[in-house]
């Protein structure tokens, strides 16, 4: 019996005329073999998806807090002199230890700067901890390996760097949000960031998405089955394919170089002396702009393709022209679907890279940008420029920034999802 | 008749004595359908724009007396300042990172289409496609942070120090790949379902299994979606910057070890136009070579996509 069955496979088998049922359920066993060991090939490969996803999730948590090994110029715990410790300090207490370690001219500075008056016990403690404490950040551990690994860091700790403190840092704080740019981890923040990501994507808004809805309306509505239609249809789906960094160096040439009087604002005079050129906000919102807009018109024509015809025909037997058709019946029902796709690109323009590094992000600035002239640097770039860096802490540092633009793209989605739950109608 | 208003109805001593409900000219209307046709003829000026911009600038390159159009396509040596414009080591390292992606891709997402297609329950579906479409639309500089400072670690660590360098294309490409996945599960996935269910019912009626189903007839009939899926993930590939940027290498490196730092097409150009560069420079104009080479590239790709998507849609429809 069982030698048959070894042979089941072979199909012109003498035993074919005798065995013919015996021949077909033996075949069949090696088939549903077969069909079972693929199905677990499927589901591990559908499993290797989402512990991709989970993994890239975790890594970065894990990079957002840890130990870190931290060497002071002068530890805060001398500076404190067995009294309370410094960050218990007020206002008072803490400023005769910044006059006492600083140079006279640094403190007239400090003092022109941000008036004594004006400042919050937390200030205070910032001034003494970075202008005499001068904490610098050595190494820094992951997440998993403090909780699991302590001891061996804390030997790592006491051979390499014997004066250092070992202290757990978490690098996603309040401090980080509010802080702007800074050559130092330890201080470095990322409100320039999101301020200039803010200015760029409110540039994307008011650009594309009137001009996006325009052209979804004109293919939908009014253009007629021709060539010339046909081809902007063409056009437009080409152009949703192209890579985004091609998108950068149109915006490098027509932007920044061809339109600099405008995108500069010298045109107006209100632009940014200091550097004068097209490399400012206007420049990135209105290449990412372009970068969106055959997106914005592609789900816009979704959208306004969904509205049933009915509701036209009765509009236009009501005795109503073209366009009050279109504004008070097709847009009014195409409105959440066209909202939804528009979050959905601008979005995609949020998280975009390397199209802003192409036309000329700031590598530094440390001032908010204050019009749509200004210099500018984005969550994005901020992470890109942090991630090139050798040292540790910037590693997360920039894990954090990522944090933080996942969670903006995280309610940009979900303000999309919800529009669309809340207002789409099933016809 | 009402008479209350001439202008409405023709005078009656006229020939032709009927209501005039000829539309009124309507000025502002005309004014916006002016507007709705520009916007829609925008699209073309981009392409225009590109085309003209990234040709102007190229052309400048390739008239500049120290290059030659030869030397372009055939060189193995990309060196600005020594006047050596080869193309073939960044072509070299694009190809290889997309390779690398493609095979992490391709057999992975077909897998995991089928799987959401033919095997799995609508409510496991139902919960694992945006999962996956989550994974498409991270950041790529997201992704670039994870391939340096997870991926290459990893390999590191299992291939040993020496063979693996710190900037490599096996990372990059491997989480371009993971990238990639969910662009081409989907899209199989919608290409498979859209197979019409008769044809799965009449092999089972055969008394197929649900293997033999899936792939030797759900896929067969979807097979011009799944080219298509892939065609555009390669050009998505091709045209991936941050990742490449960032965990691939700078420096281009005419290599075809995987495990070596190399610089891709899209790499160089983050890379130049990051730091200070001077307008038409030789350096300047030659970005705009390589943009305008990956254009072509990604553009006839993606033609070639619809054309599979539009056959496609004529089948089933």
């Amino acid at each position: 019996m069982k030698d048959q069955r070894d042979r089941g496979n072979q199909y012109f088998s003498p035993r074919l005329d005798q065995a013919a049922p015996d021949l077909f359920k033996d075949n069949l066993g090696s088939r549903h073999r077969r069909g079972s060991i693929w199905k677990v090939v499927f589901q591990i490969s559908t499993v290797i998806g989402i512990i991709a996803l989970a993994t890239l999730i975790l890594k970065i948590f894990n990079d957002t807090m840890g130990y870190a090994a931290i060497e002071y110029k002068q530890p805060p715990s001398t500076l404190a002199a067995g009294e309370t410790s410094l960050d218990l300090m007020t206002c008072d207490q803490l400023w005769p230890i910044l006059a006492a370690n600083v140079s006279a001219n640094r403190l007239r500075t400090i003092e022109r700067d941000t008036p004594r008056e004006s400042l919050s016990q937390q200030d205070c403690y910032n001034l003494v901890l970075y202008e005499v404490a001068e904490p610098k950040a050595k190494q820094t551990w992951s997440l998993l390996a403090s909780i699991f690994n302590f001891e061996e860091i804390q030997a790592i700790v006491d051979e390499k760097y014997p004066e250092g403190d070992l202290e757990f840092k978490v690098w996603l704080n309040k401090s980080f949000i509010v802080s702007p740019q800074s050559d130092d981890p330890l201080r470095a923040g990322i409100k320039t960031a999101i301020l200039g990501s803010l200015f760029i994507i409110v540039i994307v808004i008011l650009f594309s998405f009137p001009i996006g809805v325009a052209a979804s309306i004109y293919l939908e509505e009014y253009a007629t089955q021709n060539r010339f239609n046909r081809i902007i249809q063409t056009n437009i789906n080409n152009l949703a394919g192209v890579p985004s960094i091609i998108y950068g160096m149109l915006g490098l040439a027509v932007f920044v170089r061809f339109l600099e009087p405008i995108t500069s604002g010298t045109l107006f005079g209100i632009g940014d002396p200091t550097t004068a050129n097209g490399r400012t906000i206007l420049s990135a919102g209105l290449t990412l702009s372009l970068l969106i807009l055959p997106v914005v018109i592609i789900n816009g024509q979704e959208a306004i393709r969904a509205v049933p015809n009915s509701l036209r025909q009765a509009s236009y037997g009501m005795g109503a022209s073209k366009w009050q058709t279109v504004w008070s019946h097709v847009l009014p029902n195409a409105l959440p679907g066209i909202l939804t796709g528009t979050i959905l690109a601008v979005s995609r323009a949020f998280g975009e890279t390397a199209p802003l590094v192409v036309v000329g992000a700031a590598t530094f600035i440390t001032f908010s940008p204050e019009n749509i002239f200004s210099k500018f640097t984005s969550v994005p770039i901020q992470i890109y420029q942090w991630t090139a860096r050798p040292q540790d802490a910037f590693q997360n540092i920039a894990a954090a920034a990522i944090i933080v633009l996942l969670i903006l793209l995280l309610v940009l989605n979900a303000t999309a999802v919800l529009l669309r739950n809340r207002y789409s109608r099933r016809w | 008749m009402l008479e209350t208003n001439p202008r409405e109805f023709s005078p009656t001593t006229d020939e032709n004595e009927y209501l005039d409900l000829k539309s009124r000219p309507r000025i502002h209307e005309t004014i916006i359908k002016g507007f709705l046709i520009f916007s829609g003829v925008f699209s073309i000026l981009t392409t225009i724009g590109i085309v003209l911009f990234l040709g102007q600038e190229a052309l400048r390159f390739f008239t500049d007396p120290q290059v030659s159009l030869v030397e372009f396509f055939t060189g193995t040596v990309w060196q600005p300042q020594i006047y050596r414009f080869g193309i073939l080591p960044l072509l070299s390292a694009t190809i290889m990172s997309s390779l690398i992606a493609m095979c992490v891709a391709i057999p992975l997402g077909l897998c995991v289409a089928i799987y959401l297609s033919e095997y799995a329950s609508p409510r496991f579906r139902g919960i694992i496609k945006p999962a996956l479409e989550i994974l498409a639309g991270i950041p790529t500089v997201v992704l670039g942070f994870f391939a340096l400072t997870f991926m290459t670690p990893l390999l590191r660590s299992i291939l040993g120090n020496d063979t693996v360098q710190i900037y490599n294309v096996f990372s990059a490409g491997i989480v371009m790949g993971i990238l990639i996945l969910p662009l081409i599960s989907s899209m199989t996935e919608d290409a498979l379902h859209a197979v019409p269910s008769s044809l799965r019912e009449g092999a089972y009626g055969l008394g197929a299994t649900r293997l033999e189903v899936s792939t030797q007839v759900v896929v067969p009939a979807a097979i011009s979606g799944i080219a298509a899926a892939i065609i555009l993930g390669v050009s998505r590939a091709i045209g991936e910057a941050m990742i490449v940027a960032i965990a691939a290498g700078a420096g281009p490196n005419f290599t075809i070890n995987p495990f070596e730092a190399a610089e891709t097409m899209t790499g160089h150009i983050v890379r130049i136009s990051g730091g200070d560069i001077s307008y038409d420079s030789l350096d300047y104009n030659s970005l705009f070579a390589i943009a305008l080479m990956l254009f072509i590239f990604t553009l006839i790709l993606n033609i070639i996509s619809q054309r599979i998507i539009r056959r496609f849609r004529e089948e089933y429809e």
